[in-house]
């Protein structure tokens, strides 16, 4: 009976039983001897579950008023291990957050991998081209592969919303009735749309999505069934999609079918408008698809061998269809995440261990004097384990914090919400590393040294075991490594920045506004073509108009719209090169700032009655004609005219199809896609105040015409490096953060060597060394740390920028210029770092040092 | 260790009537289960966990301390150890029973308890 209850008191504390377990055993005897024996028993069992939780509970609360006592007594390490935590956690969270939203998650669809996208290849490896219409009906009537295939058209097409309250401008997506069953998502409210309401001149329906339901009709089953004017004609609510549907981008809103588009725009084999995607039937891998589709493309080229000359089909996951380089601004934002919670932790391991050693001393007096390590264990353990969960709070909230602002990065073709949600799984984590290295290096040190000789510390301030130091600097040599490394990757990134910003777009943004006006499909060419000229005309009239012009698509915008260019009679199919194809008004050139090189500007009299004119790019010219005048001559699209300089419709960065301009009088009507929408104005004042006055003129011209994109080209340009300067601005402060830190934990190194040897310095300045010896001894030690870091860090970095070439944009991964200064500043830090301890070593009085002792 | 007087009332009943029952001597733990015990006419019977839990925190907080002076031999048991109520434990005691006293007046002016308010 007596042993089970020692063995009930072991649910105490050991220093509570140490005080007590004697006399409990005492009363409890008593008890028994007095009481009912069994009844005894009971309640003494009773009453040690009750008790013992408690007294953990004072325990604790006592270790913890005591741990708010000694971070109270040392402020400034209470900060940087606070500071260093919160760094450390706070950025890898939010890194990994982003990376885990736009490269892990599974899409918000059921069965997200049975999900593909398709897509033609274009011939000749010209990479990858929007589906023709005939070409995904015929895909999807000969494949086994997929369940189901859905198209939409690629890109949204504004509409003017009226009917409800104020008119408002909204991106329409016209899908076909496969597109919801292929993701495999319902309606929450009302049905899908069918294959009926695809049909020419099926009644107009559309579906909303359940914000846009909302937000007009104050709920989903209020929408279904009610008549909306788009481009003033009434279309019915068919159906509501569930919350959080969003297709095929975040933005999406509305769906209109397939109905309202011209039949004969849904005939033509090159008129490369459509984004497919599929469902792979469950028993499916995605080599046999690709082999599926292989076959069907191949049977389609010999039964088309004009259009479908070398066409294939490119059959990939919807999850992969991310750039690379999206991905890798991704990556690279979560290793430098990673870099910086490396450096956070080996310097919390630094700081605590250093505390660890100071404090030796302190813990064995309390030894000797009585106090049981059990205690004293578990008083560090509380102060570790405060200090790593504090510090992770204050990451939390950095966290939260950045992680909108990383948003910039997130792609906006992917059908997944802007901002990432906290990742709570990446925060676990990073808070389980902290407090591991928090309780490994702050308490286990302290530990050790309790258990091996106290009495020694008692003694002396005797010096650590060699190993112990060694193993500091290793950590300090590491931050170092990793602070190089990142401010290599940063620097080649600006580098690469800078010149992504001097490449020359091939027009002069300034001074230019632009928006998009989609004139309906439905539109006659009469209408189409009074419309751009009295927008055109009075546009002209304005102050400050230097010109004015309409075109399919303002540069930078779109990248579709591409046909073959041949020249009738003398062009092998082999040879057919592949061209952007845009629709201008007369201007457009002086508008844009495009220098017009030869022959003549796409002119009023280039109408649909006249000859088929053509403006080509400079780069087109040279490689039809090489050394000779286009101007005159024909191609499959017309008789060359003018040649104007080439520009970078694609982006910055890629390079560019040559470019073929058309006039907007002159298109056929199976291109209806590619008539004009964008406005483009050249201001000689600041374009922006054009704004209302062009809106008026677009409303009294139409007064239902959607306006949309209003920007000026200026901000289309600057843009284009948004995610990159995004990027860089994150990667520039973690690269800010880790030089910071690194400098921290070498001067915390430098600063315990001085004290350590304090004694040998007061001896070797007895003996007649003098400061100037003293201070180069301990800097040297600093820079062996700083230049053995740097020295590791240099390979290592080259395998990383070797890693990120595709996003250097040619500059070169080895660039020396930048190693250097990376180098130079790594430097400068660790004699930052090392310059206060240095001081103090060279300002030791040798006469009290020796005196102490 | 000593801290404020009003930072530790209310007392604990417990460890009030720790207090009470070293007021007149040093006692030992079970000595002072039994001294509780009486005084409460056996309504209140602490047991060792409660005790000694209490004990710990009455140390920490300076109430009590512990005492080297033992009884004569005959009646010592070496496991035992004797506390012994502190200066200040005197006084948090008188205040916390001029705290029970005022409650006690305000209850009598209400008429909850008998007596003249």
């Amino acid at each position: 009976m007596m042993r089970f209850y020692r063995l009930l008191l072991r649910l105490y504390p050991a220093s509570f039983r140490a005080e007590y377990e004697a006399e409990m055993c005492a009363i409890f005897a008593t008890r028994r001897r007095d009481e009912n024996a069994l009844m005894a028993g009971i309640r003494a069992v009773f009453d040690v579950l009750t008790t013992a939780p408690r007294v953990h509970a004072d325990v604790c609360w006592q270790d913890l008023a005591w741990t708010l006592r000694t971070l109270r007594q040392s402020p400034g390490f209470t900060l940087t291990a606070l500071t260093i935590t919160a760094l450390g956690l706070g950025a890898t969270t939010a890194a990994f957050t982003l990376l885990d939203h736009v490269l892990l998650r599974p899409l918000p669809f059921p069965r997200p991998e049975q999900l593909m996208v398709l897509a033609q290849t274009a011939p000749r490896g010209n990479g990858r081209a929007a589906v023709t219409p005939p070409n995904y009906e015929d895909w999807r009537s000969m494949n086994k592969s997929f369940s189901s295939l859905g198209a939409y058209i690629g890109v949204p097409l504004p509409v003017n919303l009226s009917g409800q309250g104020e008119p408002a401008r909204l991106d329409a997506w016209t899908v076909n009735a496969y597109v919801f069953p292929t993701l495999g998502v319902r309606p929450a409210v009302g049905r899908s749309l069918t294959a009926e309401d695809d049909r020419p001149g099926a009644p107009s329906v559309v579906m909303f999505s359940d914000e846009l339901a909302g937000a007009l009709f104050g709920g989903a089953s209020n929408a279904v069934g009610r008549t909306i004017r788009l481009d003033n004609r009434p279309y019915t609510i068919v159906g509501v999609m569930p919350p959080g549907f969003a297709f095929p981008t975040r933005e999406a809103r509305l769906w209109t079918p397939l109905a309202g588009l011209p039949p004969t725009s849904w005939e033509s084999r090159t008129n490369h408008m459509l984004g497919v995607i599929g469902r792979l039937r469950p028993d499916v891998s995605l080599e046999q698809a690709r082999a599926d589709l292989r076959v069907i493309a191949g049977q389609l080229e010999r039964a088309y061998p004009k259009e479908n000359d070398d066409v294939g089909a490119d059959v990939r996951g919807m999850r992969d269809i991310i750039a690379p380089n999206s991905r890798l601004l991704v990556l690279a934002v979560f290793g430098g995440a990673f870099c910086v919670l490396l450096i956070a932790c080996s310097n919390l391991a630094n700081l605590l261990f250093a505390r660890a050693m100071v404090r030796r001393q302190e813990l064995a007096v309390r030894v000797a004097i009585g106090a049981g390590r059990e205690r004293l264990v578990r008083q560090l353990l509380t102060e570790s384990l405060a200090l790593a969960l504090a510090g992770g709070a204050i990451g939390l909230g950095l966290a939260a914090l950045a992680t909108p602002a990383l948003a910039v990065l997130v792609p906006l073709g992917l059908p997944i919400r802007a901002t990432p949600e906290m990742d709570w799984r990446v925060f676990g984590f990073a808070a389980a590393l902290a407090v591991a290295t928090s309780v490994v290096f702050g308490v286990g040190p302290a530990v050790r040294s309790l258990r091996e000789a106290d009495l020694n510390a008692l003694r002396a301030r005797a010096a650590i075991g060699g190993h112990m130091s060694r193993l500091r600097s290793a950590l300090v040599i590491g931050e170092i490594v990793a602070t190089v490394v990142l401010l290599i990757g940063a620097g080649l990134l600006i580098k690469a920045i800078w010149r992504v910003q001097q490449v020359d777009p091939g027009f002069k943004p300034e001074g230019v506004l632009t928006l998009r006006t989609a004139v309906p499909f439905r539109s006659t060419p009469d209408e189409r073509r009074a419309f751009y000229s009295r927008v055109l005309s009075e546009a002209r009239t304005l102050p400050g108009v230097k010109s004015a012009a309409y075109v399919s698509f303002v540069p930078l915008t779109f990248s579709g719209g591409n046909f073959p260019v041949t020249v009738p009679g003398v062009t092998a199919p082999s040879e057919e090169i592949q061209a952007h194809v845009r629709f201008v008004t007369p201007d457009f050139f002086a508008a844009l700032g495009i220098p017009l090189l030869r022959g003549r500007d796409i002119s009023e009299r280039d109408n649909s009655t006249s000859p088929r004119v053509v403006v080509i790019s400079q780069s087109l010219a040279r490689r039809l004609w090489p050394g000779q005048d286009p101007i005159g001559r024909e191609i499959n699209h017309g008789t060359v005219v003018g040649a104007v300089g080439d520009v970078a419709v694609n982006g910055l960065e890629a390079d560019s199809m040559p470019q073929v301009y058309l006039s907007a009088e002159q298109l056929p009507p199976d291109l209806v896609f590619y008539a004009p929408k964008d406005l483009v104005v050249r201001a000689s004042g600041n374009p922006a105040a054009l704004t209302p006055a062009l809106r008026r003129i677009i409303r009294e011209v139409k007064p239902e015409q959607a306006i949309s994109d209003v920007r000026l080209l200026e901000e289309i340009v600057w843009s284009q490096t948004a995610p990159r300067r995004a990027q860089l601005r994150v990667l520039g402060a973690f690269a800010a953060i880790a030089l910071l830190l690194a400098a921290v934990g070498i001067h915390g190194v430098l600063s315990y060597a001085v004290s350590t040897r304090t004694q040998e310095v007061g001896v070797r300045m007895a003996l007649g060394a003098g400061r100037g010896n003293i201070l180069l001894m301990f800097l040297r030690q600093g820079l062996k740390l700083g230049v053995g870091g740097i020295v590791i860090a240099m390979p290592l970095a080259y395998g990383v920028a070797r890693g990120m070439t595709s996003l250097l944009f040619g500059v070169n991964p080895a660039d020396p210029s930048i190693y250097g200064a990376a180098a130079l500043l790594a430097l400068i830090m660790t004699m930052t770092g090392s310059l206060r301890p240095t001081l103090r070593a060279a300002r030791v009085d040798p006469a009290i040092t020796i005196r102490t002792e | 260790v000593t801290a404020d007087v009003a930072a530790l009332l209310p007392l604990p009943p417990v460890t009030f009537h720790i207090l009470l029952a070293l007021a007149d001597e040093d006692r030992h733990g079970y000595a002072i289960i039994q001294e509780v015990a009486m005084r409460t006419n056996g309504e209140l019977k602490l047991s060792a966990g409660t005790l000694y839990r209490s004990i710990q925190r009455m140390l920490e907080q300076g109430l009590i301390v512990e005492t080297r002076d033992r009884p004569a031999p005959e009646d010592d048991d070496e496991r035992r150890r004797y506390y012994r109520i502190t200066k200040f434990g005197v006084e948090t005691a008188r205040a916390e029973a001029r705290r029970l006293a005022q409650l006690v007046r305000l209850a009598r002016a209400s008429g909850f308890a008998p007596g003249r308010a």
